[in-house]
């Protein structure tokens, strides 16, 4: 009896969560499959893919977005590991001076909320023409996504045995050659998280874009934005699909590569 | 790093040299649009010092700087407790089945951007969402009367919704490498699990956890997509103040003063995570 009980707790809780979890999640493919739903109905009144023709048909707003998110998300990967390799080797590897003011400084946008710094972004950027530009907003999603991806480049390096690059050394290579050829392939799993992680925040990224990006730049995010508030469902639905296949599998992934307890053993 | 393990970083310029570059992305991207934000918000449009900005923010957007800190806050403390119970249930379930479903759900909606999960949400809470549907057939709630959530409940829902995977993420990793010799001693002595969670798993684990929300009350603090579109009338977030302040009148003074508010409201999270991330080494 007691048993059943207990069963009857758990199921009920976990059930619950599976609800408050999912249940959004259904109500958004609800959306994307709807023709026409109005209140008070509580199912779609027609149901189809007239908007999936919509939305996908070549000369459609959402695939030009599309196109110019997935082209920002690419750069913003390239410039933002250029950056976060060495620094990542740096703050993993070698011996640092000011190294806890170059850890507060790279902590920072951690810190503060960062919406009042997008817009003193763009007014910078309004007066050198960077406002509007594909440039303009890689930059500012390379900001975003540096932090986390430095952190992820000095685990992966980190995690390496020193005594590979060191017997590298003893047989003859520079350190510029013992880092490129022996440690760099094998940080290489972590280096692709730290991208794939970059390329999601920047596929992703709204706030910086919408002040940024104006008028010139829509993005997928932007677009999705747009078509909910003017009250477009079922496009913004099938938008937000595409936005959520990317991410829900690089979370299915994530414990392949990313540990919390392998994160929190950097330094 | 321990200056006995490394010969290869002899070279200290060289060594600084490989982090210069992402240092000045950030100094030019951040730190320099923070210092003209705080600048700009104590100063007149003549240039003159100034605290009218802040005078004019408190007298328009007052009541939004509270309900800003009131959801900000109460969606912190929620996920604060919900992540002590999925990550204790995660440690100390007794049944492996329950453990392995709440490990496979409890992650969804980890990496599903703010935009996204307004989105779902302003569906799933609107007057003939799932959610009221089920409400109504279960009988819970009266047809007749059924409203939609979609004012400050609703935001606080999508938020909670959004950063308690990654909080609980983190908060069981924690838990997980805690020393199990404890635990046991403390179950064998007849301690309950609630008894062996609050006493002796939680101030273990709770630097960790400090990190987790401080991160996720930052984050809270700097969305823009989800009160728009979750709650578009007044009272709103301070975020939507400063987008509109900006973008109908070009009027970087208040925005920039609410900017201030919302740095000051994050000012001593950022300080108790800035201090221990520093000494740890570590952004998480």
């Amino acid at each position: 009896m007691r048993a059943c009980l207990g069963w009857a707790l758990r199921g009920g809780l976990l059930g619950g969560l599976a609800f408050m979890i999912f249940g959004p999640l259904a109500n958004l493919v609800l959306w994307a499959v709807a023709i026409q739903w109005y209140f008070p109905y509580r199912l779609p009144l027609t149901w189809g893919f007239k908007y999936w023709g919509e939305v996908f048909k070549p000369t459609s707003d959402t695939v030009a977005a599309l196109g110019t998110s997935v082209l920002i998300a690419s750069i913003t990967v390239v410039i933002c590991l250029m950056l976060a390799i060495p620094a990542g080797y740096a703050l993993g590897r070698g011996r640092l001076p000011g190294r806890r003011l170059i850890l507060l400084i790279l902590l920072l946008p951690q810190a503060f909320p960062n919406i009042a710094i997008y817009f003193n972004i763009a007014r910078l950027f309004y007066a050198v023409g960077l406002n509007g530009t594909i440039a303009g907003v890689v930059l500012v999603h390379a900001v975003h996504g540096l932090v986390i991806a430095v952190w992820i480049a000095a685990a992966a390096f980190a995690a390496i045995d020193l005594e590979l690059e060191l017997a590298a050394r003893n047989i003859g290579a520079s350190s510029l050659r013992a880092a490129l050829t022996v440690t760099l392939p094998l940080a290489m799993p972590g280096l692709i998280a730290s991208a794939i992680f970059v390329f999601l925040e920047s596929l992703d990224e709204f706030t910086g874009t919408f002040f940024v990006g104006v008028p010139d730049i829509t993005t997928l995010p932007l677009v999705m934005f747009t078509a909910s508030l003017a009250g477009n469902y079922q496009i913004a639905a099938i938008t937000a699909l595409v936005l959520l296949v990317p991410s829900v599998g690089f979370m299915l992934l994530i414990e392949r590569f990313l540990k919390a307890e392998a994160l929190a053993k950097i330094g | 790093m321990r200056a006995e393990r490394s010969n290869l970083g002899d070279c200290r310029l060289g060594i600084l040299l490989l982090v210069a570059p992402a240092l000045a992305m950030v100094l030019a991207l951040f730190v320099y649009p923070l210092g003209m934000s705080l600048v700009s918000a104590f100063t007149a449009k003549d240039g003159k010092p100034t605290l009218e900005n802040f005078a004019k923010a408190f007298a328009l957007y007052g009541l939004d700087i509270v309900f800003t800190l009131v959801i900000v806050t109460v969606s912190t403390v929620l996920i604060g407790l919900l992540t002590a119970a999925i990550g204790g249930y995660l440690v100390l379930g007794a049944h492996p089945v329950a453990v392995a479903v709440l490990k496979s759900l409890y992650r969804w909606p980890l990496f599903i951007p703010f935009i996204v999960a307004a989105q779902c949400m302003r569906t799933f809470l609107a007057k003939n969402g799932i959610m009221n549907n089920t409400l109504a057939a279960l009988g819970l709630v009266d047809v007749g009367s059924l409203s939609g959530l979609l004012d400050w409940r609703g935001i606080i829902v999508t938020f909670v919704w959004k950063e308690t995977p990654f909080v609980a993420l983190l908060v069981s990793g924690a838990m997980a490498a805690l020393d199990r010799a404890t635990i046991e001693a403390a179950a064998n002595l007849g301690a309950g699990g609630l008894r062996i969670l609050v006493e002796i798993i939680l101030p273990q684990v709770a630097g960790v956890m400090l990190v987790g929300l401080v991160l996720a009350f930052v984050t809270m603090l700097s969305v823009l997509s989800v009160p728009i579109m979750i709650s578009g009338g007044s009272p709103t977030m301070i975020t939507v103040d400063m987008a509109f302040r900006v973008n109908s009148y070009s009027d970087y003074g208040v925005a920039n003063a609410l900017g201030f508010v919302s740095y000051a409201m994050a000012g001593l999270a950022a300080w108790v995570y800035l201090r221990r991330s520093v000494a740890h080494g570590s952004p998480l």
